[in-house]
């Protein structure tokens, strides 16, 4: 019974082995760069990079049907574009890099729409804004897991430039360099998952997978490293139960992973151990010191 | 004695607007120097050239052999992000980054420096502690340790007393004290004449342009501190160029 329940579905069959797999190698690299995005107040940069990345993937599909080289590299070069246009503009001008980003936000994703609209179906439409979790090839499945790799090994290097610069940039901007290149690499690997997150799950929930686990963590954990690894751990749980859902229920898949994502995120608002509505709301009675 | 920090003829400045102007002189190495002066003095100004956080709009400033980078830089308002999950130990052990870089582990050595640190400042305990449940104080106590980490030859501290207590100013003075000893060059904005009278062997009285500069004694007296105030205006949107240079 609780076998058919739980992992039946996986062993039988292959798209939901696929789709699990998928999963977890994007939460793995989302969530970390969810938390890195959430502490440096960033976001809804998040968000607005994910919608940057529609009208190069459009164009990718106007050029060449739903393929995952065109759909990725258009993906991928628009989204750097945007993310090293707004990273340098934020740095060298006055203006803010959210402000500087919630322009491209709607343009893009109405850019994004009216060309796949000149060409595709509404089924075409649905896959880029929705994904198809259920549908991973090998390819991407391949290109999924090549970029959580590349995320975790990259993010090892800049790490510590990285929790330095959002703690203390003054301090950091006095002993070293590193933070501008820094930044900019963090900023690709936010465009390095947003790609991935944008095959499995689409542009609308590319950036679900990576902020909710990281909102999920900032309520048990205490520290960047323990944060990290919740994070990381919610977005596969996740995954799977998500799939388990949708499997059982028949919810298209990937928002009933975004949706059990935003069940734990509530879960933890309401009873996390570090600044949940419930802690805060009945503390217990003060301490002796 | 050498000179430590040289400045000739530096102008520093926003939008062209001089906040320092035509500052010439030298800090010896080992020197205790209060840079004292009303607000819109230029004092945080000239520490950020010092440290190369803002480039001179004219003259220049030299290091006596060293990098701004080599210089420790508290700053008036630091830029610390409270709410940051970490935690005082690995807060003052950012202190070794010259040491450690981006890759390098901390060692026995390393960890022993941190731990007196903490102690030196008054934070043994405090390790674990996370930075957003510090007072104001035990901030500061805490930046003072990773300046100790640091290790720097040149010490630049702006308005390291502000909003502190008597007990806090007294102990954090005291690891002034012990820089000066060890003859490390110390510089400091400070607002409390007072003090600076009391402790401080050298001034400087800065009103945009250098006002005095040398004994303490010989800077801050009344007639100094009046012309101080009277020099210190607001910076004016339509100044034309500075005719200084040419002439």
């Amino acid at each position: 019974m609780l076998y058919d329940l739980f992992i039946a579905p996986f062993t039988e069959f292959e798209f939901m082995r696929r789709a699990l797999a998928g999963s977890v190698a994007l939460a793995v690299g989302a969530g970390p760069i969810g938390v890195f995005l959430m502490l440096r107040r960033m976001s809804l940069v998040g968000d607005a990079m994910a919608h940057a990345i529609l009208p190069g993937a459009a164009i990718g599909f106007l050029l060449s049907g739903l393929s995952l080289f065109a759909m990725t590299a258009g993906g991928l070069i628009a989204g750097f574009v945007v993310a090293f246009a707004a990273g340098l503009i934020a740095r060298m001008t006055e203006l803010k890099e959210d402000a500087s980003l919630a322009a491209f936000y709607l343009i893009s994703l109405a850019l994004g729409v009216t060309i796949v609209s000149m060409k595709g179906t509404n089924i075409d439409l649905l896959h880029v804004l929705f994904g198809t979790v259920l549908a991973l090839d090998d390819q991407t499945l391949m290109l999924i897991a090549v970029n959580a790799t590349i995320t975790l090994i990259v993010l090892a290097v800049i790490y510590r430039p990285l929790v330095v610069e959002c703690v203390d940039p003054g301090f950091l901007r006095s002993v070293s360099g590193a933070g501008g290149p820094a930044h900019l690499a963090f900023l690709a690997l936010v465009v390095v998952n947003l790609v991935s997150g944008f095959h499995a799950l689409g542009t609308l929930l590319a950036v679900g997978i990576m902020m909710l686990p990281a909102a999920v963590a900032r309520f048990w954990a205490r520290d960047i490293t323990a944060m990290i690894f919740t994070a990381a751990a919610t977005g596969c749980v996740a995954g799977y139960a998500g799939l388990l859902l949708s499997f059982h229920a028949g919810l298209p898949s990937g928002p009933a992973i975004i949706l059990v994502a935003g069940v734990l995120y509530a879960v933890s608002v309401t009873f996390g151990r570090v600044g949940g509505l419930l802690r805060q709301l009945f503390p217990g009675r003060h301490l002796e010191a | 004695m050498t000179a430590q920090l040289r400045f000739r003829d530096v102008t520093l400045g926003y939008d062209r607007h001089p906040a320092v102007h035509h500052l010439d002189g030298a800090v010896e190495s080992g020197a205790l120097l209060a840079v004292i002066g009303p607000n819109g003095a230029g004092k945080s100004t000239l520490f950020k050239g010092i440290v190369g956080a803002l480039k001179p709009l004219a003259g220049d400033i030299e290091r006596g052999g060293l990098t701004a980078r080599d210089i420790a830089y508290l700053p008036q308002i630091a830029e610390i992000d409270r709410t940051f999950p970490i935690n005082v130990y690995d807060m003052v052990s950012m202190g070794l980054w010259r040491r450690a870089g981006l890759f390098g582990g901390i060692d026995r050595k390393g960890r022993d420096a941190i731990a007196e640190a903490l102690a030196a400042v008054g934070l043994a305990g405090f390790d674990r502690r996370s930075i957003s449940t510090l007072s104001g104080g035990q901030m500061q106590r805490m930046l003072f340790a990773r300046l100790l980490l640091q290790d720097a030859r040149v010490i630049v501290l702006d308005e390291p007393f502000n909003a502190i207590d008597a007990k806090t100013s007294a102990d954090l003075f005291d690891l002034i004290r012990r820089w000066h000893s060890e003859k490390r060059t110390v510089l400091a904005t400070l607002h409390d004449i007072d003090f600076v009278r009391a402790n401080f062997p050298e001034a400087l009285l800065l009103a945009r342009e250098p006002v005095a500069w040398g004994r303490t004694a010989d800077v801050v007296t009344p007639e100094n501190l009046l012309k101080a105030r009277r020099l210190c205006e607001a910076f004016d949107d339509y100044a034309s160029a500075c005719a200084h240079q040419a002439a």
